[in-house]
């Protein structure tokens, strides 16, 4: 009687034609890859922001020990100049939480005074600030590493449009294996459906009953890849910390709407894939 | 005996089939069927007789709308059928009760659910289909047999469960294909029972067959094919 049943609702005979591990193993490992490419998008897009933000206030003023004294001076003359949007001093506790991971507790080292700068357009040429403030502090040294992070967050945008690029790829190669999928589902079921096609079964009863299986099957596929992906990102997510600013919870950290979205999207592809697969095989019927 | 209208209208009918070389949808093959002209009216009994590869098949396939005419006009249950209305066949086709030479049994599906399928294709429930799917396996003499699956009956069981499908749904117009080619004379003479007593109940049948003892037991008016032209009729 269950089977009766189980078959009354599949006369078509495709949960045997349609495997359900082929299809969704194949699905699942897209949808790994699909998952890491988001991630890899959303993590650079982040760094990029960062450090684009960053740019700005990439510039640092040093002091020698024994200028130190004339901090204050060299404060105010910083906060003088109208290419200058703020200028703090950074004090002496922090520069030694800076300088702990490569040097460790080394408190008898003198260390120069430094100030950070955020200009007001991180495009503005720092030499002539420079030339201005060794005149009224004599050996204070200016870097700006504005370019570099410039070049970093360039970097990171093209490691976004990469990791697009790869998404859109498995999207395509998704395309592709539910098609094959579904002609070699067509090649199994081929009388069936021309006896369905003969007894007066419309292409979208056909076509229906391909894209609701394949389109489970892909869902189902793309739930086990996400599902496996998760661990995968908290791992990168853990060690990408340090580059995002300190201290990320990988779990917090973690695509989770993009991950929760794979599965129904998947399922999308491949109903309307089978949907069209199944359809242009059906016009050669009458 | 008078009919009033026309349930199959054939005119200047051609059907080409197309070669294996050539591309999709170009007709380039011997044409299988030419210069059909005919009528058979609404509620007859046709017998369609002729030697193997005279075009029988070809023209019981037009008849169901497996196949669209190349050339001429077909009209069938009333309605002409044109190929760039392909939307209205299906309806078409659920109105036609066919039986294959080959039976075309789905081999997963017992035989309940064999017959019960164009019942659900035409959206019929499980709860009005099932009493209707009972009492027609019962009258062609298969109560007992709905869990078997076609492999577990025997050819002339088989037979049966490809009529039980093709009357299930007491279609207007039944064409049948060679459907005593494998059934003994006691069962052919059964199974010809039927198709006359479906016809009386308003169906109007063709059958194809060779048997001429079938068709001197049961006399009736016979469409006589010839290397696809039509040569008797009547």
């Amino acid at each position: 009687m269950a089977r009766r049943a189980r078959y009354a609702r599949d006369p078509l005979g495709l949960r045997r034609a349609l495997s359900d591990r082929l299809l969704p193993g194949l699905v699942a490992a897209m949808a790994l890859l699909a998952a890491l490419a988001l991630a890899g998008s959303r993590g650079a897009e982040a760094l990029k922001d960062r450090w684009q933000a960053g740019a700005a206030a990439a510039v640092t003023v040093q002091l020698p020990p024994e200028q130190a004294v004339q901090m204050d001076q060299a404060l105010a003359v910083l906060r003088a100049m109208p290419e200058v949007q703020s200028a703090e001093a950074v004090s002496a506790a922090r520069m030694k939480e800076l300088l702990r991971p490569w040097l460790g507790e080394v408190p008898a080292l003198p260390l120069p005074a430094v100030i950070e700068l955020r200009l007001v357009n991180a495009a503005i040429d720092p030499a002539p600030l420079a030339n201005r403030l060794s005149e009224t502090v004599p050996g204070a040294e200016l870097e700006a590493h504005g370019i570099w992070v410039s070049r970093l967050a360039a970097l990171a945008s093209s490691v976004q449009g990469v990791a697009l690029a790869v998404l859109a790829l498995v999207a395509g190669v998704a395309v592709a294996v539910v098609a094959v999928a579904t002609r070699a589902g067509i090649a199994a079921r081929r009388e069936a459906i021309e006896i369905f096609h003969d007894l007066g079964a419309t292409q979208r009863d056909i076509a229906g009953r391909f894209a609701r299986r394949i389109g489970l099957l892909a869902a189902g596929g793309a739930l086990a890849g996400a599902a496996l992906a998760v661990p995968a990102l908290a791992a990168l997510s853990s060690m990408a910390a340090p580059f995002a600013g300190g201290e990320v919870m990988p779990w917090t950290a973690l695509p989770w709407l993009d991950l929760a979205l794979l599965p129904p999207f998947a399922g999308i592809i491949g109903w309307a894939t089978a949907q069209y697969s199944v359809r242009h095989w059906l016009r050669r019927l009458p | 005996m008078a009919f009033p209208c026309a349930m199959v209208r054939f005119t200047a009918v051609g059907l080409r089939y197309p070669s294996p070389t050539a591309p999709q949808g170009v007709e380039e093959g011997p044409e299988a069927l030419a210069d059909l002209t005919f009528t058979l009216p609404d509620g007859s009994f046709t017998w369609l007789l002729g030697a193997s590869g005279a075009g029988k098949s070809s023209l019981l396939r037009l008849m169901h709308l497996a196949q669209l005419p190349t050339r001429g006009t077909l009209e069938v249950l009333g309605t002409t059928v044109r190929a760039d209305r392909r939307a209205e066949l299906p309806a078409l086709r659920r109105r036609i009760g066919v039986v294959f030479q080959d039976f075309r049994l789905l081999p997963y599906l017992s035989a309940f659910d064999n017959v019960a399928l164009p019942l659900r294709l035409a959206g019929r429930s499980e709860s009005s289909a099932r009493p209707d799917v009972t009492e027609i396996l019962r009258w062609v003499g298969l109560a007992g047999k709905e869990a078997s699956l076609p492999q577990q009956l025997s050819g002339g069981e088989q037979q049966r469960v490809a009529i039980a499908r093709a009357v299930v749904t007491r279609p207007q117009l039944l064409v049948a294909d060679e459907p005593t080619g494998n059934l003994d004379s006691h069962q052919a003479r059964r199974l010809l029972a039927l198709l006359t007593e479906m016809n009386r109940l308003g169906t109007t049948v063709v059958v194809a067959t060779h048997s001429e003892e079938l068709v001197a037991n049961f006399p009736a008016p016979s469409l006589v094919l010839d290397a696809g032209r039509v040569v008797h009729h009547g």
